[in-house]
């Protein structure tokens, strides 16, 4: 840590809450950029000394994630449901957010994500529309997040990618087993393997060391450093500016404003829960797609009675999520799929949408193993595999080294109803009301889900899996979601959108919001790329219209 | 005094369970996690897992543990009458009143808690000598090299 502090009496040029995927890039680009920067952070601050490959803290128990215990969440499935307690999403809570747990898929949207309104048309009973900026706009923004973060990769390797103006500054990570049987499945029908994208090193980059193939990716911290982390790589560069002030522990319940409708700073309980009030000239709120949404609905004022930005009401709306199933096999041969990485290889052939298919969406499908021991035998056989006794052993012992899953990563319709909004019965062990999520699929998520269902299992017999079978495609069986998207989306009309393209709110000024949740469509999923492009590209904006003297 | 080799093999005090309770318990795991073709929930330990977690991250779950083991033993003198533990039941006995009470949500917590005390790491009270990891083929180690399964070694041997 740098050991800079600022005091809370005095405006700090710019306040970042969230220290995640989004809010790293931002503390880093604003500090570097020679600003002062303050940012809050509602969980710890840990090292790599602090993670170990403990199942039951991080997949269990709520090691680097919000923690229900604490910050109940609760769920319904539409409006007239009452909602009821149920881990319905999952985000990093701590310095580093969701890119210290996250398994690190980091994939560019197709130039086609953007425009999918034009190309594609009208979806009823959902809203489907163009972004306000073009693959083109974000390409440069990808490439400086790929270089400053590390991320390894195979350049040209996805011929439905768009242009790219580098290739990726490290190799891929070799093919494991599951990689191997995809590649070779894949080829025969015809399809486009290509190696992952992932944050994770695969050889030593920026003084940090290469992955070790432990293979505790997937909701574990790297003890290594070896994922790319905010954490790890710009973090720890904004805080050598001497200009970034990193508070952990710090848990934000409300923004204020002026009469003029500018933001003048943010109210946070510290980790004793005292409340502080940190005076900033802009904020930048990166709090995750469910977090944002809600301190905006939370901050409300004479000046914004529905909640701060939200002159649209539109604050929280078109919640979109991680859908697909999982589909696994069993081979004859050992795979020992829990060495390694996760992901080596996947797919994105049926990523486009395509009206003849006669419902709107596509998706991506990658070859992994996302088990470990415990959370295979707890849910990892078949759902109609025995689950208990003699037999129920003798699969999840055999199973184990010999299976793997084929993860779909599918499209999320943006809907009206499907929200993000304050509980009006729960709250928090801060007296914060908890968060309430409404969210159920529209037919064509599920028509996707269910057609990419049928390659995933295709792909499988062709590997030669002695036994194929899958997961439930029901929302309740597929929670938490983890990937929380347009709950404050982008767009050029202040009527129907929350911040402009360049992430910052309509309604007011010096208010910034940079997360998943500026997202108008979900693409197919693996949002941490884009949030991370977003972040860059917002912060060199707001670093523009700070030195133009309008942020002061 | 005890001598060193009795010291060392004693079992482990339990901190939340009695003995009797634990007994029980530790019946119903050892249906689901048997000790057919190898050690199982008993030999890993398991009901000491679940006594630990009982009294520190699962603290929450002890009423419902009382109130399940109740319906439980309810069942079994439905089933059984006249038996007077589901320790002294028969193998097959235990299994028929495994099946009445499978569809529960207790025996959906007991059976996660199996499973966790069977798998998790051993510092955790259960998977004693890493039994259960050995037997899924798991070897706990912070690196490995490639290749790791039959598949890459053979695609790396082309």
């Amino acid at each position: 840590m740098s050991g800079v502090t600022f005091r809370t009496t005095e405006a700090v040029d710019f306040l970042v809450l969230g220290a995640g995927a989004a809010g790293g890039v931002v503390a880093k680009e604003l500090s570097t950029a020679g600003f002062n920067v303050v940012m809050l952070e509602q969980g710890p601050y840990l090292r790599e000394k602090d993670y170990s490959h403990d199942e039951i803290k991080y997949t269990i128990e709520a090691g680097l994630t919000n923690d229900p215990k604490v910050q109940p969440v609760m769920f319904r499935r539409n409006e007239n449901e009452k909602a009821r307690p149920l881990k319905a999403i999952e985000y990093g809570r701590q310095v580093g957010g969701g890119s210290v747990h996250f398994t690190a898929n980091y994939w560019r949207f197709h130039e086609s994500d953007f425009h999918e309104r034009s190309l594609f048309g009208e979806v009823a009973g959902a809203d489907l529309r163009d972004w306000p900026i073009s693959y083109a706009d974000l390409e440069p923004f990808y490439t400086k997040a790929e270089y400053d973060l590390g991320i390894s990769g195979l350049a040209g390797a996805n011929p439905f990618e768009g242009p790219r103006s580098k290739p990726y500054p490290l190799p891929p990570m070799p093919a494991k087993s599951s990689g191997v049987l995809f590649e070779r499945a894949t080829k025969k029908l015809g399809l486009h393997p290509f190696p992952a994208p992932v944050a994770i090193l695969s050889k030593p980059y920026q003084g940090r060391a290469a992955c070790v193939n432990c293979g505790f990716c997937e909701s574990f911290g790297c003890e290594v450093r070896a994922k790319s982390s905010t954490l790890v790589s710009v973090i720890p560069t904004a805080e050598k500016t001497g200009k970034c002030e990193v508070r952990p522990n710090s848990y934000v319940r409300k923004i204020e404003v002026d009469a003029a409708g500018r933001v003048t700073g943010a109210v946070y309980f510290d980790g004793n829960k005292r409340e502080v009030f940190q005076r900033a000239n802009a904020i930048f709120v990166c709090a995750n797609g469910a977090e944002t949404p809600k301190l905006l609905l939370m901050s409300k004022s004479k000046r914004f009675p529905d909640g701060l930005a939200n002159s649209s009401g539109v604050v929280g709306r078109y919640l979109m999520w991680d859908n697909g199933g999982l589909a696994q096999g069993v081979f004859e041969h050992p795979l020992n799929e829990y060495k390694g990485i996760q992901v080596t290889r996947l797919i994105h052939d049926h990523y486009e949408a395509d009206p003849k298919r006669g419902f709107y969406g596509g998706g991506a499908i990658d070859a992994r193993f996302q088990f470990y021991p415990a959370s295979f035998a707890l849910g990892g056989l078949a759902p109609d595999a025995p689950r208990w006794g003699g037999e129920f052993k003798e699969l999840f012992t055999t199973y184990f080294n010999r299976s793997m899953s084929l993860l779909a990563h599918t499209s999320s319709l943006a809907q009206w109803k499907n929200s993000v909004t304050l509980d009006p019965d729960t709250r928090d062990a801060w007296g914060l009301p908890a968060l309430r999520i409404t969210s159920d699929y529209h037919a064509d998520d599920l028509a996707a889900m269910k057609w990419i269902l049928t390659k995933q299992i295709e792909i499988l017999e062709a590997a030669g899996a002695q036994k194929v079978w899958s997961q439930s495609l029901d929302i309740v069986d597929n929670m938490p979601s983890r990937h929380l998207m347009g709950t404050c989306r982008m767009g050029t009309d202040p009527k129907t959108s929350v911040v402009n393209a360049h992430s910052r709110a309509h309604d007011v000024p010096n208010l910034f919001l940079v997360d998943g949740s500026n997202f108008v469509t979900a693409a197919r999923q693996q949002p941490t790329a884009t949030i991370q492009a977003l972040a860059y590209r917002a912060a060199d904006y707001a670093i523009g219209a700070a030195k133009r003297g309008e942020l002061s | 005094m005890a001598a060193w080799p009795e010291v060392l093999s004693a079992a482990p005090r339990f901190e939340t369970l009695d003995a009797g309770e634990a007994a029980e318990i530790e019946a119903i795991a050892a249906q689901i996690i048997p000790s057919t073709g190898g050690p199982g929930a008993r030999e890993a330990g398991v009901i000491y897992f679940i006594d630990r977690a009982l009294s520190t991250f699962a603290s929450d779950d002890r009423e419902a543990y009382r109130a399940g083991m109740g319906e439980i033993h309810r069942r079994r003198k439905e089933l059984f009458p006249g038996s007077t533990s589901i320790a002294s039941l028969s193998s097959e006995k235990q299994i028929t009143l495994i099946h009445a009470v499978e569809k529960s949500d207790f025996f959906e917590l007991i059976r996660t808690h199996t499973i966790l005390g069977f798998l998790a790491s051993p510092s955790y009270g259960g998977n004693r000598g890493e039994v259960g990891w050995k037997q899924m083929g798991f070897e706990d180690l912070m690196a490995y090299q490639y290749p790791f399964g039959y598949y890459d070694a053979e695609e790396g041997a082309r």
